[in-house]
């Protein structure tokens, strides 16, 4: 094992305990700021694939781990509502092997559509959660979550946020036993939640969360800096850094496992010292569950729970500060890339007066000038969704506008049920849906995914193409453009379908650059290290 | 005499820029020296084009990622459109050293603009010594840019043009 630490972001730092710790799996779907976790644990040699979506990844996860496997699965926040369905259940079911779900909040939304906070979910589905707050600390914890998981017998929620996933900070790796042989042994009654089984899996349930909980007051987990009487400061992740460096005189206690709260623990340190503020980025969850218990804690006023914690914010929520933040001066808005083949679909949808649901990727740029050409965008697939609905209500003539435009990474992940609904729901004036196929999941940093037939690694593999998927459902139109400069005759396909009043998809194809880029660079890499 | 805090900087730019590279060069550089390291970025979103800024922070210890506003002793600018939106991180000591500083026709390439700046920076950083610099430059670059972006990093060094 490397006996010299190593500068890594949080992400590297969890992928690197996992590969340590002996995981076998890793699953995800691509979502900032969580990519780089299965990439870099495919790139250290551990088996890591990209899921169609983030449901799926966290079942292929639970197989594994029903079969004793060590099974990470990553997310971003949002993509943890994706999988929820399974969370929930598995929460009852527990696992045999280490179960661990790395979720990755972006407070601030530096790319995402909300900043929801994934603490909630852990006490919703009734699932641990440790918080990192730095790249040592994603890679303890990582390794913390797996040996709760196998001892506890259920589902870890790892907990990141941009500033852990993206900031670099040293890290010191070590040596782990090898992890238990992959086995089936079937148990029913804990693993088939049909009622008469589940409801005792619910008492087990909340049995199990009172002796993690218990395990959790005594738990090495919670870090006490500073021996202040006077100041005390409760925090959690990366606000525990804030909180240290804001306020140096100061006791803080790390809640390093956020749930369940060790809250005789919290109710000591807080009795320990004479005023008390708890320091938390994002919804006062920590804050609530301190006063429900009768613990009296200060919280940030409501302003602070908007965006990121900094070192600045810190000071003023221990000072009472709350002034207005004054307004920063506005950087360049990220666009659509020059030459990049979407502009010439946002263009036409533009110059068409056509009525835009859009999705989630680099394409929701379209949104601003100079195309202006999106009038929705909610969540993976939604395009589809949220398009059948208007044309469903609207009178003809508008309802004749409404084009739903989706990625080619965003329909492999939530757009086949919703083609399936606009198949099986038809509106009266048919629907337009625009595929942009860029072949790659471009947003998150230029991924594979079902559609650009290569796995995470690049290796080759089947290609599924929504324009099969869409005569196969029986959509009555289907063209695919190659979108050179040119535009092939976009325009007047997107005017035929229009006017069509059928169901129709345009398949607008042409590779992004930047993708072409990063395969060319993998090649000539895997050409490198096979001269050596 | 050693610091107490953190020398901080904060290296702004556009996405494509290499603002990523060029601060992760820095923290490498600084880590190579054996200090403590720190270091900030955003993803996403931001990468397309759009103004990135990166922190990095080193020194005996350090707890935040994210410089402070006001506190930063250095602000690396790599597109002079970048200096004003990024102004406010500086102290009031704190020392601007922008695109607009350097002799970018003396570049071997464009693409070595990211080091350069870093060249101009290291003659403000007594703490990371020259052989740290070096090492670092040698790990982040495959041998075919490699002395290209040694040539940049001492033209950086090198130039003189005030601003």
């Amino acid at each position: 094992m490397e006996s010299k630490s190593v500068l890594v972001n949080g992400d590297e730092a969890v992928a690197m305990a996992a590969l340590d710790t002996g995981v076998r799996l890793g699953c995800g779907y691509p979502g900032t700021p969580s990519t780089e976790i299965l990439e870099t644990f495919s790139a250290l040699g551990g088996r890591a694939q990209w899921a169609p979506n983030e449901k799926v990844a966290l079942e292929v996860a639970l197989g594994a781990a029903f079969g004793c496997g060590r099974a990470l699965a990553t997310m971003k926040h949002v993509g943890l509502n994706v999988a929820a369905d399974p969370l929930f259940t598995a929460a009852y079911t527990g696992c045999s092997g280490a179960l661990v779900i790395a979720v990755a909040d972006d407070p601030g939304m530096a790319s995402s559509q909300n900043e929801q906070d994934s603490r909630r979910y852990a006490a919703a589905a009734g699932v641990p959660m440790l918080e990192p707050a730095d790249s040592q600390q994603a890679y303890d914890f990582m390794a913390e979550a797996v040996a709760l998981s196998e001892k506890f017998g259920t589902p870890v929620l790892l907990r990141l946020t941009t500033r852990v996933c993206h900031s670099k900070t040293p890290v010191l790796r070590r040596a782990f036993p090898p992890p238990p042989p992959a086995a089936f042994a079937p148990d029913i009654p804990t693993r088939v939640m049909i009622p008469a089984y589940a409801r005792p899996a619910h008492r087990r349930l909340r049995q199990r969360l009172a002796e993690i909980l218990a395990w959790n007051e005594q738990s090495a987990l919670t870090i006490r800096y500073g021996e202040s009487g006077e100041l005390g400061l409760i925090a959690n992740g990366i606000s525990v850094m804030h909180a240290r460096e804001a306020a140096p005189q100061a006791a803080v206690l790390q809640v390093g496992m956020t749930y369940p709260l060790p809250v005789e623990t919290l109710r000591a340190f807080a009795a320990s010292v004479r005023r008390c503020v708890v320091v938390e980025e994002g919804d006062p969850v920590i804050a609530d569950a301190c006063r429900a218990a009768g613990i009296a804690v200060e919280s940030a006023p409501e302003m602070f729970r908007y965006g990121e914690l900094n070192v600045g914010k810190v000071r003023r929520i221990l000072a009472g500060d709350t002034t207005p933040e004054p307004a920063r001066p506005p950087g360049k808005p990220p666009q659509l890339c020059l030459g990049c083949p979407h502009r010439l679909v946002f263009e036409a949808l533009r110059d068409e007066n056509c009525l835009v649901t859009g999705d989630i990727g680099c394409y929701t740029l379209g949104v601003l000038a100079p195309f202006e050409a999106m009038h929705t965008c909610v969540c993976m697939g939604a395009a589809f969704g949220v398009g059948l609905g208007l044309r469903h209500v609207l009178p003809p003539a508008e309802a004749r506008r409404v084009v739903s435009v989706i990625g080619d990474s965003t329909f492999m992940h939530s757009g086949l049920t919703g083609l399936l609904d606009m198949a099986y729901n038809p509106p009266e004036s048919g629907h337009v849906v625009v595929v942009l196929d860029n072949g790659t999941t471009a947003m998150t940093g230029l991924q594979e995914h079902p559609g650009t037939g290569r796995l995470l690694d690049g290796t080759p593999a089947r290609q599924i193409l929504p324009e099969d998927l869409a005569r196969a459902m029986g959509i009555e139109r289907v063209t695919v453009l190659d979108m050179d400069t040119k535009g092939s005759g976009f325009r007047a396909a997107l005017r035929a379908d229009l006017d069509s009043g059928q169901l129709c998809m345009i398949v607008a194809r042409r590779p992004c650059i930047l993708s072409l880029r990063k395969q060319r660079k993998t090649e000539e890499a895997k050409k490198e290290g096979a001269g050596q | 005499m050693k610091r107490e805090t953190p020398v901080n900087v904060v290296v702004a730019g556009l996405g494509g820029q290499g603002v990523l590279t060029c601060s992760d060069l820095l923290a490498d550089a600084a880590f190579r020296t054996g200090l403590d390291v720190k270091k900030a970025e955003i993803h996403g979103m931001s990468q397309r084009g759009g103004s990135v800024s990166c922190d990095v922070r080193f020194g005996a210890a350090v707890l935040s990622p994210m410089v402070p506003d006001g506190e930063a002793d250095f602000l690396v600018v790599l597109e002079a459109t970048q200096e004003a939106p990024n102004r406010h991180v500086l102290k009031p000591d704190g020392l601007l050293l922008s695109v607009t500083q350097l002799d970018t026709a003396a570049l071997p390439s464009p693409k070595t603009l990211n080091t350069a700046m870093l060249g101009m920076l290291s003659r403000h950083v007594p703490e990371i010594p020259e052989a740290s610099w070096q090492s670092a430059l040698d790990a982040a670059f495959p041998e075919k840019i490699r002395a290209m972006n040694h040539a940049a990093f001492e033209t950086g060094k090198n130039s003189v043009k005030i601003h």
